[in-house]
């Protein structure tokens, strides 16, 4: 069975048809690219499936169970986290607490607990640091993380954080809306480097939006290409990209 | 001293910036303590120390909602006139309790109160976001204060009477009955209870209770919904949920408050000088001032601001002229090329960390 399948997705704003007839299967542990020129809806997409928006049509079904039209908490706790296209980080809290935010629903003592000091948030506490910490190691943002402001870390280093943090909350299915967005080269290979290890160790399933040709074709094993919010080309990298429908609609005849 | 000094800088930031808050607090506790049962007040300090704890208790209750959750409440005086009323009511109706149980039964009673209150009015209020907010707060603080103004309670041998017209409308037995809560006029003869002492416990117990809160999972998903709210809904935070917590925390707080102000009081009306649109706004000032988000800020500029008006009021005629000077030199201090050159060579920082200072270069 498929990790995610969606069938015939469509949200119409007023008289636009934002989305339409959206179709997309991903199998567990393949790492998925969504393309398309701007405006072409694959933001839409992202936010149908984080529950931002209601679907007016359709199925969005994650590991068999019918999750359409719910609230992004709902969402979020049935599997599927994200990260964001213009970086939502919460920047007064130092690098540590964003993960542990990410982490607040996989760990839990009552408000009690926490205002009396009783031994359950001690306890509690030290392990959510240490998941913290096992996590920014991965993505090479454990040096001084407790003191550090979220807000003060270099540009390539958010983008990162808030894939740490979606990780902490422990999802089946990882969105990452336009990750290399605003980076340079050398950062943008660092970042299929540590998105492939990602897929390899965590055993993620990714959906990714990207703009970068380099890192679309580089890691996403799958493609759908979208314009103006209708399916344009959809299946094996290579042959997406060669398909000439594709190259009309990012150069023009 | 040397163990305390290493234990000191093993803490992390923000414990040891706990530490600091409490220690302060404690060493002004002692010393203040030391100096009223010494005799060395004068009658003016003596009577501001209860109301001071009360403005810092505020403060923080208030910096928990502004500060740490991020919504500006402008009704917070409404919540401390609850709680300010339910103590008394609950004060006045058992005269014959011991004093100190009866003070912290109403003291909790009050906290109760306010706190079922600002729970009740969080429900549909913190839907809202900003402007809207305060404006609803705003309206609730003066509502609320309306309301007791209005409000008329007595007590005879048949039970409790209410009225929101007049005394008359209660059919009470006026020669048997004893009024509670006497309108415009308020209520009158709470006793006295409020000490300097209880009201430093109770500061200390609500400072505990908001810096532990701050510094655990739910303050931290509290200040996630603050700095980013769509964020925090992708990763699972519950809004509504934390929303409610750290507004209905803070009403409890104002309620002990409240409570604190009624029973320093002989006679407890709510005027609009003291539960009104302008003590609500001075809570603000308090938070902004002491920098918003700032504990123990809060603390400090509620004490400044609540003594310095008072120290001065034998110079109140040229007030005016003060204030006008005082802003001109600052204006000038802050701005003039000559002294802000003067400040980058001869600042603080630069006096006692010297190498911070050469860092900057």
């Amino acid at each position: 069975m498929a990790l995610l399948e969606i069938n015939n997705l469509a949200i119409h704003f007023g008289g636009l048809r934002a989305v339409d007839e959206f179709d997309l299967t991903i199998e567990k542990g393949e790492l998925y690219g969504l393309i398309g020129p701007n405006g072409a809806g694959k933001t839409t997409v992202f936010n149908l499936l984080t529950g931002v928006y209601k679907p007016n049509e359709g199925i969005i079904r994650l590991d068999g169970k019918d999750i359409t039209g719910k609230k992004p908490i709902q969402i979020n706790r049935e599997g599927i986290a994200r990260t964001f296209q213009n970086i939502r980080l919460f920047k007064q809290l130092s690098v540590l607490d964003n993960v542990k935010v990410g982490l607040h629903n996989r760990y839990g003592y009552s408000t009690a607990a926490s205002i009396l000091r009783l031994p359950s948030y001690f306890r509690t506490e030290k392990e959510m640091t240490e998941e913290a910490y096992e996590l920014l190691k991965v993505f090479d943002l454990d040096k001084n993380a407790a003191t550090t402001l979220a807000s003060n870390l270099p540009y390539g280093a958010q983008r990162k954080l808030e894939i740490a943090r979606a990780l902490a909350t422990g999802p089946k299915l990882l969105l990452l809306d336009e990750p290399a967005a605003g980076m340079n080269p050398n950062e943008t290979q660092e970042l299929m480097d540590t998105i492939k290890y990602i897929q390899k160790n965590f055993n993620m399933t990714i959906l990714l939006i990207e703009h970068d040709m380099k890192l679309v074709s580089g890691i996403c094993e799958k493609l759908t290409v979208l314009n103006f919010g209708r399916i344009l080309a959809q299946g094996e990298t290579k042959a997406v990209l060669a398909d000439p429908e594709v190259i009309k609609a990012y150069l023009g005849e | 001293m040397g163990r305390i000094k290493t234990y000191f800088s093993t803490m992390d930031r923000t414990s040891r910036d706990d530490f600091i808050t409490y220690g302060g607090l404690l060493v002004v506790f002692i010393v203040m303590q030391g100096l009223l049962s010494a005799g060395m007040l004068s009658n003016q300090m003596r009577g501001l120390l209860v109301p001071l704890c009360v403005y810092a208790i505020m403060a923080i209750a208030l910096n928990l909602v502004v500060g740490t959750l991020g919504e500006l409440s402008i009704g917070h005086a409404g919540f401390m006139c609850v709680g300010a009323f339910s103590s008394a009511f609950f004060s006045k109706i058992n005269p014959d309790m011991p004093d100190l149980p009866r003070f912290i039964i109403a003291i909790i009673i009050g906290g109760v109160v306010a706190g079922i209150f600002g729970f009740l009015i969080g429900i549909p209020v913190l839907r809202l976001n900003g402007d809207y907010l305060a404006i609803v707060t705003l309206a609730f603080g003066e509502i609320i204060k309306n309301i007791i103004n209005a409000l008329y309670v007595g007590v005879d041998e048949k039970g409790y009477h209410f009225s929101l017209s007049s005394v008359n409308d209660m059919g009470m037995d006026p020669l048997n009955g004893n009024i509670i809560i006497n309108g415009p006029q308020g209520v009158t003869g709470t006793p006295r209870s409020a000490t300097f002492a209880i009201s430093m416990v109770v500061l200390f117990i609500s400072l505990i209770v908001i810096l532990n809160l701050t510094h655990s999972r739910d303050g931290r998903a509290i200040m996630a919904v603050r700095d980013n709210y769509i964020a925090a809904e992708s990763v699972g935070i519950n809004i509504t949920r934390y929303k409610l917590t750290a507004f209905t925390i803070s009403a409890v707080i104002s309620g002990f408050a409240g409570a604190l102000y009624a029973h320093n009081l002989a006679t407890l009306v709510a005027t609009p000088a003291r539960f009104g649109y302008n003590m609500s706004i001075m809570f603000l000032v308090f938070v902004v001032l002491g920098g918003i988000g700032s504990t123990r800020g809060a603390i400090v500029a509620s004490v400044v601001l609540t003594l310095i008006p008072e120290l001065l009021r034998p110079i109140q005629s040229y007030r005016m002229l003060i204030y006008a000077i005082v802003l001109i030199v600052i204006m000038l201090v802050n701005w003039s090329p000559k002294s802000r050159a003067f400040m980058e060579t001869h600042s603080l920082k630069r006096f006692l960390f010297k190498k911070g200072g050469k860092e900057d270069k």
